[in-house]
């Protein structure tokens, strides 16, 4: 069975949702501590959300130096699936595994929202199971949250199709070109803002035309991944 | 013992919702004339050494690797503080 590690730092908050949802995609969830230089040999690891350090000095940026992120950053560079879900893509942008970073959002408060989104790539581990194009709703909260870069990485992103998931409808927290999340030049590397995990199980997720909080596009963000170690 | 001052700001072009939101607090509370507000941080380095220009370049390198972020932030100013602080 594929196995998806799911890393818990102090301030993590989504980490028990996160191996919830990979283990509704059919993987193996296995629990990571922060303070281990072990990845425990699994086939992909998830940055979860919530505050590590109490966001202190930056969001993620302590998170960054923690001794497993050592190890993330070795395997993300020979190509394990790696993703990081709102506080974790900002300890990818710190960790300077994934460009840009992540402000306070533009204005000025905190968003909770159940956010419509554009799937842009396909051609990434963790978005290889939709539709080029597709869109979905998974729920989005943070407070800092805008997605940032200069002129030149931004053209780069658009230009080499590395913008993954695109806010539809509003730009909830400010970010460049609407961008929602992200990915490296392998295409491993996935950060976004919004919680996938959050919308992959009926009765727990977003609201849908069909019925309430039965809303479960957040799965196959996960299902992606297995296909992607099953590819390898 | 010696400090050295570390000075942040977020970076011009980016918004900065925070000194936004304290100029609308200076402007409910009646103070006129400024026109904008930005916040930054002051990282306060106590070194155990002599400030030289080696503790300076260590320091400037410590602010620029891990006490800013330079996608998003400016290191400002790297200097050492007067006495009265380091007392």
């Amino acid at each position: 069975m594929t196995r998806v590690g799911v890393i818990t730092f102090p301030g993590s908050l989504d980490d028990g949702d996160a191996r919830r949802a990979v283990r509704l995609a059919g993987a193996e969830p296995v629990r990571l501590w922060h303070g281990e230089h072990d990845l425990h040999g699994v086939d992909a690891v998830v940055l979860p959300g919530g505050f590590s350090y109490g966001d202190y000095l930056r969001c993620g940026a302590i998170a960054a130096l923690s001794p497993i992120m050592a190890e993330v950053v070795a395997a993300a560079e020979r190509g394990l699936p790696v993703l990081g879900i709102c506080n974790g893509f900002q300890m990818l942008t710190e960790a300077r595994l994934l460009p840009g970073g992540l402000v306070r959002n533009d204005h000025g408060a905190f968003v909770c929202r159940d956010q419509r989104l554009r799937v842009e790539s396909t051609a990434t581990a963790w978005s290889n199971a939709f539709e080029q194009g597709e869109e979905i709703v998974v729920p989005l909260k943070n407070g800092e949250g805008g997605y940032v870069a200069d002129p030149q990485t931004l053209e780069r992103l658009e230009g080499e199709g590395r913008v993954v998931f695109r806010y539809l409808d509003v730009d909830p927290n400010g970010s460049s070109a609407r961008i929602a999340g992200v990915a490296n030049e392998r295409g491993n590397v996935v950060g976004l803002m919004p919680h996938p995990e959050h919308a992959v199980e009926p009765g727990f997720g977003p609201d849908t035309p069909g019925a309430m909080r039965s809303g479960v596009d957040g799965l196959r963000v996960f299902t992606s991944a297995l296909r992607s170690v099953l590819a390898a | 013992m010696p400090v050295i001052v570390v000075e942040v700001m977020p970076k011009a072009e980016l918004l900065d919702p925070q000194g936004k939101a304290v100029a609308g607090a200076l402007s409910r509370l009646g103070r006129q004339g400024y026109g904008d507000v930005r916040v930054g941080k002051r990282f306060e380095l106590h070194v155990d050494g002599p400030v030289d220009e080696a503790a300076l370049s260590d320091a400037r390198e410590v602010a620029e690797t891990l006490l800013a972020n330079l996608v998003i932030e400016d290191v400002v100013s790297v200097h050492e503080a007067p006495a009265e602080v380091s007392a």
